[in-house]
């Protein structure tokens, strides 16, 4: 197997408090990698150093094959609220001095591809929930990235409007071949969307179990209700449990 | 509503005075009735008007420069934890001590001759502390996670001046100009007192010359001057505000809705 990140021996501390760690981690190319666990077992954290937002107390990332282009979505759509969805969507390629109409042509695409396509004159409060996270994720992928970095991204939002996006983004990884490590607290949402979960123990967030999930992710809402759902769903479950007993 | 409601209040205010006045015999130089104010307005008109140039050129230098002023002082603090933690107490006592107080100070330093000037730097100080005080504010509030993202995106530092952190000071830095506005008029006609008369020719020398010979109705028209340059500087700078915030900051979105 490849590996595209390498996490080795990885802590982070926040004032001496140990919150994240010791880890290890290999990651591969075109993974979709969830990683697991209650809210504050240092997930988040993990997926802000593996971006280089923070750097690692102890131990460090390794990039076997170069280092990797990176998307990154946080919780909240976190929009300029000054700017129209396109000026935001554009933002990462005027930061690297994109010509103004190559940016502007290629923030249209993006939002096209979240299905936003006329909505990019709209100002961030003009929009719902839902439709400021496609902004926000047209965004990441404006930059064409190889890897995307998702930090709980619809956590906020209602059901039906997260399974939509579910598939969105399964198409997205399916088609643009990125690896993806997404962080979350729904088994459901990562049993649905991951080749591969991480299970973390909470504080300090270790890794508790690595689980392969045993079908490959596909936009298909159906398969909420199939046996095999239900089966990995059950296994994540005892995992996250488990990880939670042995730190207790 | 919004403007009929205070205006038909004022007018009735007016009207009551004016009956009032009229009822009981009141002394001109003890209450002039709002006619007897507005005949002085009328017939004081090319004076006053001059008047009131010198003292609305002031204000308006003084609120220019205390916004270039403290929105550059702003960004240098924003910039440098030193520079700020090294001059912040000395901008406040400057906000804090009475300008009054400094007023003779700075028209001896500055001369006579050049009254303006020093009217100028007094309604100055007074216009500058909050700017800067609200910019501050304001450059430090900007989106952490946004701060992060131009980061991971390569952003240099005045980048993300420029593009995330002015924006996001400019609702502090528009509400800061709205209370600097009203202190620089506070600043012009205090520095014009302590000028005294017969050097400067403002508003405030008009009210303390028709003071001194008791001509009550030109105090009150000289005074009806000034608190119309004070309302016309809100009014003014509210649109401002209005007009950069109203497609997206919530505090100009209420009035939309």
């Amino acid at each position: 197997m490849t590996t595209v990140i390498a996490l080795r021996d990885l802590e982070r501390r926040f004032k001496g408090v140990r919150a994240l760690g010791p880890i290890d981690l290999d990651i591969a190319p075109h993974e979709f990698v969830s990683l697991l666990g209650p809210s504050g077992c240092g997930k988040s954290t993990a997926l802000r150093v593996i971006a280089g937002l923070l750097p690692p107390s102890t131990g460090h990332v390794a990039w076997p094959k170069g280092p990797l282009r990176i998307g990154f979505v946080f919780q909240d759509p976190t929009l300029m609220p000054w700017a129209t969805a396109l000026g935001n969507v554009r933002l990462p390629l005027d930061l690297q001095g994109t010509p103004r109409d190559e940016a502007t042509a290629r923030a249209g695409e993006a939002l096209t591809r979240v299905g936003l396509s006329g909505f990019g004159n709209a100002y961030p409060r003009e929009l719902s929930g839902g439709m400021r996270m496609r902004v926000s994720i047209a965004r990441a992928l404006i930059a064409k990235p190889e890897l995307l970095l998702m930090d709980e991204p619809f956590a906020a939002l209602d059901d039906i409007t997260r399974q939509e996006l579910n598939d969105d983004l399964l198409r997205l990884w399916r088609d643009d071949g990125l690896t993806v490590v997404f962080v979350t607290h729904s088994v459901a949402e990562c049993t649905y969307l991951s080749t591969r979960t991480v299970v973390f123990t909470p504080r300090p967030g270790r890794i508790g179990a690595d689980i392969a999930m045993s079908h490959r992710p596909e936009p298909d809402p159906l398969y909420r209700f199939t046996p095999g759902f239900a089966a990995d769903a059950g296994r994540l479950s005892d995992a996250l449990h488990q990880a939670a007993t042995v730190a207790a | 509503m919004r403007y009929a409601i205070p205006l038909a209040f004022g007018a009735c205010v007016l009207g009551l005075w004016e009956f009032l006045v009229w009822a009981f015999d009141v002394p001109p130089f003890l209450l002039p009735a709002p006619s007897a104010i507005s005949v002085a307005l009328a017939s004081d008109f090319p004076s006053l008007m001059a008047s009131l140039w010198t003292t609305l050129r002031i204000t308006l230098l003084a609120f220019g420069l205390a916004v270039l002023s403290g929105v550059a002082l702003a960004v240098l603090f924003s910039q440098s934890r030193i520079i700020e933690t090294m001059l912040y107490p000395y901008a406040v006592v400057l906000q804090v001590t009475p300008v009054v107080a400094i007023a003779p100070l700075i028209i001896i330093w500055v001369g006579y001759e050049r009254i303006n000037l020093a009217l100028l730097i007094l309604a100055w100080i007074v216009a500058f502390f909050p700017i800067l005080s609200n910019t501050t504010l304001g450059l430090r509030s900007a989106d952490h996670n946004l701060i992060d993202l131009f980061r991971l995106y390569g952003a240099s530092n005045w980048q993300i001046l420029t593009r995330l952190k002015l924006p996001s000071a400019l609702p502090y830095l528009l509400s800061g100009m709205k209370t600097s506005g009203g202190l620089a008029l506070i600043g012009t006609v205090v520095a014009e007192y302590g000028a005294g008369s017969g050097t400067a020719t403002g508003l405030a020398w008009r009210i303390l010359e028709a003071g001194n010979r008791l001509q009550i109705a030109r105090m009150f028209a000289a005074l009806a001057l000034l608190a119309g340059i004070g309302v016309a500087i809100f009014f003014a700078l509210s649109l401002v505000e209005y007009f950069a915030l109203r497609h997206w900051h919530e505090s100009a979105v209420a009035k939309n809705d």
